[in-house]
């Protein structure tokens, strides 16, 4: 398998239906070789189910799986050049982590799997652990042990399922470098399902958002947090602004006015939408600025936060604005007026 | 706990176990007299062992429950395996039933059922048929123990064999069943003691020179009763609970399996 590349994995409308629920409904997706790829979203919104379908634990209600030429979708589990890692992690508790790593290298005879087993030992940095029951081992620990024994068959593609989730929040973070380390060493794409936004963001080459089963935005982390295409992709990568108005006309560089109650604004609109349809303009708080330009603002409250400041600055009709800037930035009293302003090209216009 | 709670729970402990206990303590009176107390004595254990035609139904019982419990268990466990892995198929309520079903029914329904089928199929009434008779009550009773354990059985864990490039078939010997182990065992000796009690069933489909040991003491006890019978009974306590305390330890310490 290793030194060929990599074949291209490509999901063609892939459909589930557990009766008349729609686990996941016609994803189409293509990913490259070596990518590091995160499916995002709430719990319940197909993610698992995806993943569960490419491992081959799920039998598709329509659609096609394809790893480059092979066609995977009728393959039973232990036939598919795939490997997973699951959430509860699975370790067989009845087998030693030795036994546990080489568990899928049956094939590979005795000596050469011995020193697969010891070299994926040192990849995940356990040495010296091999002989240890997997109930002897901490959380983390456990995590790298399922880690080595899905990359054991050199799969040409690793799904995660919650890879992180049972780890408390230090060991997250560590183990998040770790894992985009690992991953780079050996070139292999990894799919991770996780309803962790921040995760996804610090993980991946490309984010998919699901939500009721659709894949409904796929891109870089930058351009999702940057052009959300909906109002849930853009609360679900971070704060945000959400200022209701009627879309005004087209203006120069694909900027648009937006008429609001509280003034004309500008933004980019994400896709195509109609003069006059009801929109929201989603700012986030750092691209809020106090000056002499914008909206019409009290600032209503002020918190100090180390790296930042983070003001609540309310509109005339009471609703809140929330915006986080320097802390060296000139600061205002509570209560004086201000106005709050942005660039065009840091607001993106979504359907309301 | 309160007086009256310990006095309830000594009642309910007397009223269930004295009996056994009075069987026990005469199995060693010296007087031939059940009723009569004569001095602590282990002569009747001794006239046991003397006793040819009992040492002989007591082997037809110990082979009859080892082959019967093997068997059980075996079929027990597919059927476990069928109603707790095979996810929804048409008639898995009626498997359900048909599985459990021996485990509600009356006994002597079942053996006389059983004995018109030997006769019909013309099968020689013998070890063979209470082998027969008492896999086909047992059976249940594995399935019932072994699907508890498969139901609690992480479904990931054969799951991921499979993603690792294991057939079915070596999921199934080297993850499932290493990890039903001990709901196998306690299966097994559940349905092995099941097997030496009964009585009524074997009293069915036994033939001449198959007599198991609760046949053989129950014929005695209608001649009148001797503490060589205690003792016997004796013996036969302290193995069913000897299996029956290995079969819960087995099914209770189930995480560390």
């Amino acid at each position: 398998m290793s030194g060929l590349p990599a074949p291209r994995l490509r999901l063609e409308e892939l459909t589930k239906r557990f009766g008349t629920h729609h686990a996941v409904e016609a994803v189409t997706l293509d990913l490259e070789p070596g990518e590091f790829f995160c499916l995002l979203g709430p719990s319940g919104c197909g993610k698992s189910t995806l993943l569960r379908m490419i491992a081959g634990f799920e039998r598709p209600t329509a659609g096609r799986i394809l790893l480059g030429e092979a066609d995977l979708t009728a393959l039973p589990p232990h036939r598919r050049p795939v490997n997973m890692m699951f959430q509860s992690y699975a370790l067989f508790p009845h087998m030693s982590v030795a036994g546990n790593i080489g568990y899928g290298l049956k094939g590979l005879g005795r000596a050469a799997a011995a020193n697969r087993v010891a070299d994926l030992l040192r990849l995940v940095r356990l040495d010296g652990f091999g002989d240890r029951r997997p109930d002897t081992l901490s959380g983390g620990q456990r995590q790298r042990v399922a880690l080595a024994r899905a990359l054991a068959r050199e799969p040409q593609l690793l799904l995660l399922d919650e890879p992180l989730g049972a780890l408390d929040r230090g060991l997250r973070e560590e183990t998040q470098g770790e894992l985009r380390a690992v991953q780079r060493r050996l070139g292999t794409a990894f799919i991770v399902v996780t309803h962790d936004p921040e995760e996804a963001m610090m993980l991946a080459d490309r984010i998919g958002v699901m939500e009721g089963g659709r894949l409904i935005q796929v891109g870089p982390p930058a351009e999702l947090y940057r052009r959300p295409a909906s109002r849930f992709v853009a609360g679900l990568l971070g704060d945000v602004n959400l200022i209701p108005g009627r879309l005004g006309a087209g203006g120069p560089g694909g900027a648009r006015e937006v008429e609001t109650a509280y003034g004309a604004v500008r933004g980019v609109a994400a896709g195509t939408l109609e003069t006059g349809a009801a929109v929201v303009v989603a700012v986030r708080p750092e691209d809020l600025v106090l000056g002499t330009e914008g909206l019409p603002v009290v600032i209503a409250d002020s918190v100090f936060l180390g790296d930042r400041l983070r003001r609540t600055l309310r509109l005339p009709d009471g609703t809140t604005l929330r915006a986080s800037g320097r802390p060296t930035e000139a600061g205002q009293a509570l209560g004086s007026a201000s106005h709050a302003g942005f660039a065009a090209e840091a607001a993106v216009i979504l359907p309301a | 706990m309160t007086w009256v709670t310990r006095t309830a729970l000594a009642a309910g402990l007397v009223f269930l176990y004295a009996p056994i206990v009075v069987l026990i303590v005469y199995s060693f009176n010296a007087s031939p007299l059940v009723t009569v107390w004569g001095g602590f004595s282990t002569r009747w254990y001794g006239a046991l062992m003397s006793d040819a035609p009992l040492i002989a139904a007591a082997w037809v019982s110990l082979k009859v429950a080892i082959l019967a419990s093997l068997l059980a268990t075996i079929l027990g466990t597919l059927a476990a395996l069928v109603l707790e892995r095979q996810g929804r198929f048409r008639g898995r309520a009626l498997f359900t039933g048909l599985v459990v079903g021996p485990i509600v029914m009356p006994e002597v329904m079942i053996g006389l059922s059983l004995l018109l089928m030997f006769i019909g199929i013309g099968l020689d009434r013998g070890l063979l048929t209470i082998v027969i008779a008492h896999t086909t009550f047992c059976t249940g009773f594995v399935a019932v123990v072994v699907g508890a354990r498969l139901r609690g059985l992480d479904r990931s864990l054969e799951e991921a064999a499979a993603d690792l490039g294991a057939t079915p078939a070596r999921v199934l010997m080297t993850v499932t069943l290493p990890l039903l182990a001990p709901a196998l065992t306690a299966g097994a000796l559940l349905a092995f003691t099941l097997s030496l009690d009964d009585l009524v069933i074997a009293s069915f489909v036994s033939g001449p020179g198959s007599t198991t040991l609760p046949m053989r003491l129950y014929s005695q006890v209608r001649l009148g009763v001797n503490p060589e019978i205690n003792a016997a009974s004796t013996l036969l306590v302290g193995l069913v609970s000897a299996a029956v305390l290995l079969a819960s330890w087995l099914t209770t310490r189930r995480g560390q399996a």
